[in-house]
């Protein structure tokens, strides 16, 4: 019970952060900024890993294989895209918009 | 070395909300994603560490292939085609996180603990419904399918019949063990995210790939309660949180609310009251000479800019015009394009300055003082209608061009806007159509400017 209670917790400072961190930002930068958290679930990989290699039946392989498969492509080309974006944001003179 | 593990997966942790962080701003936003990036390959080396762990090989071999497809896919597409990309990676994430609870159901792995499960069987819905719904909207935006609302008759019965049956069957699965059960879940809530989809339109996109943006944050935070990750919790809900307030400042910046997006239908059949006067077609040579004799002039860059991947031939033309001593600006409206930002970043991967770059509430004073302001496939965001109280588009913020002395609208066709609303502009006296592909008329009037 102490262990759900303290993710309860997590889960709930976890939610403020990402409000403050986002909050007040240029519309300029909402796509990369969606790209960018795009990228950060792709953290999603980690946990699929850690499934696979539990599986122990060949459906469960087969089904955590993908899951892998999938989280990979959802880190590497979430950060590909992201990068490319803000590429874009590198060669300006000055700051502001 | 579960110490060790844990650690790095902190590290990781406090790396992305950074940043995240460092991604809300301009000039700090590139060396944000660099971090995160660091973040994400510590953690992922790292996992292969976990004590307990087999399947090395199918492990390597998975991340191997997931990654080397995604980012020669990722960097081989153009700059015009970036929504989408972050459409289907979003999915993959999604489909990642049902991927965890498919397996972790299968195996049992809950026993008694019903508060885990329940956390599991939600993150599946989300993530099942992020991945399919997500891939319509890569599919719909690539063109795969047309990017028009696809309804047919009593969809919203049908929509909540799979939706209801999906939350059935989650409940079912909660409190039984079976694997048939278990199979029928995952497929209603695969159906659900293709039924919600379907019968959105193109222009809603940005703001629905957002929210499959946040769920996907958000299943892959309830995975990590679920499989006990403290690294999938907080990446995920501060994803899930920042991913939800993101989708409703966008919602925001096109003046929709996330209720009638997600309703859909919008721009099928609507009626659009009469339009007076005619098209009035202008040629090359003309157009030329107009914007010669100007002293100013404003473009406004649209999505048909960017499907003609004309913004390069737009800068060469902004610079031939400069060289004769004209002043040019570009008007950029927050949501023209497919997604806010779109245009800036089309415009300066070509090579525009960005003091040349105007937003919305900068530039609309300045179009009376304009003596020709040039539409490139921008459509709704400059329609008059906006400001008529009983049209669909009433509300949206415009950019003003029908105030400007003279505008030409280079067009392909004679369709309408993605809202499906006749643009009164088109009509106006002072209004000159000029069709054809944006790159091919941008590049004759570059020649034919020079010859003047």
């Amino acid at each position: 019970m102490d262990s759900t209670w303290a993710a309860l917790y997590i889960f709930l400072l976890a939610a403020f952060t990402g409000y403050e961190v986002i909050s007040r930002v240029p519309v300029i930068l909402h796509t990369p900024l969606m790209s960018g958290s795009n990228f950060i679930h792709g953290i999603v990989v980690v946990g699929a890993m850690v499934v696979l290699g539990h599986a122990e039946t060949p459906l469960e392989q087969a089904i955590g294989f993908f899951g892998v498969v999938l989280g990979a492509a959802n880190a590497a080309g979430g950060y590909a895209v992201t990068e490319r974006m803000l590429e874009m944001f590198e060669r300006k003179p000055k700051g502001g918009q | 070395m579960e110490n060790f593990v844990q650690l790095i997966y902190f590290v990781t942790a406090f790396l992305f909300i950074l940043g995240l962080k460092r991604m809300s701003s301009p000039n700090t936003a590139r060396s944000g994603v660099v971090w995160a990036g660091v973040a994400m390959v510590a953690a992922t080396l790292v996992t292969f560490l976990v004590p307990g762990l087999h399947n090395q090989g199918l492990m390597i071999l998975a991340v191997i292939i997931g990654t080397v497809v995604a980012w020669i896919a990722a960097k081989r597409v153009q700059m015009t085609d970036m929504p989408q990309m972050v459409a289907i990676y979003n999915g993959m994430g999604g489909g990642a996180a049902g991927a965890i609870a498919a397996v972790e159901l299968l195996r049992g792995e809950f026993g008694e603990a019903q508060g885990l499960k329940l956390l599991a069987i939600l993150g599946a819905l989300i993530g099942s419904v992020s991945f399919t719904g997500s891939l319509i909207a890569f599919a719909k935006l690539q063109g795969l399918m047309s990017s028009r609302p696809i309804q047919f008759p009593a969809q919203k019965l049908v929509n909540a019949a799979v939706g209801v049956g999906a939350l059935l069957l989650a409940l079912l699965v909660l409190f039984t063990q079976s694997g048939p059960l278990i199979l029928v879940f995952f497929l209603l809530a695969l159906g659900f995210g293709v039924l919600m989809t379907l019968p959105i339109g193109g222009g809603d996109m940005p703001v629905v790939i957002s929210l499959y943006n946040a769920f996907t944050g958000l299943a892959v935070g309830f995975e990590g309660f679920a499989i006990g990750n403290a690294a999938l919790i907080v990446a995920g809900t501060v994803v899930g949180a920042a991913g939800t307030l993101l989708t409703l400042l966008m919602a925001k910046a096109m003046n929709r609310s996330l209720w009638s997006v997600l309703m859909g239908g919008f721009g099928v059949e609507q009626d659009s009251g009469e339009v007076k006067g005619s098209l009035k077609p202008i040629d090359l040579e003309d157009a030329a000479v107009m914007l010669a004799y100007a002293s100013r002039v404003i473009f406004v860059p649209g999505y048909g800019m960017a499907v003609a991947q004309a913004q390069h031939k737009l800068r060469e033309l902004a610079d031939v015009l400069e060289s004769k001593g004209i002043e040019v600006k570009f008007a950029i409206h927050p949501v023209a394009g497919r997604m806010p930002g779109h245009m800036n970043v089309l415009l300066a991967e070509a090579g525009v300055a960005y003091e040349k770059l105007y937003d919305l509430e900068d530039i609309n004073p300045e179009f009376p003082q304009a003596d020709v302001a040039v539409v490139i496939g921008a459509n709704d965001v400059v329609n008059p209608a906006a400001r008529r109280k009983g049209s669909p588009l009433y509300g949206m913020p415009i950019l003003e061009v029908d105030k400007a002395k003279n505008a030409i609208v280079i067009k392909r066709g004679q369709g309408k806007g993605f809202a499906g609303v006749e643009n009164e502009l088109f009509y106006a006296d002072n209004t000159r159509m000029l069709y054809g592909d944006a790159q091919q008329v941008l590049g004759h009037l570059v020649q034919s400017l020079k010859k003047l």
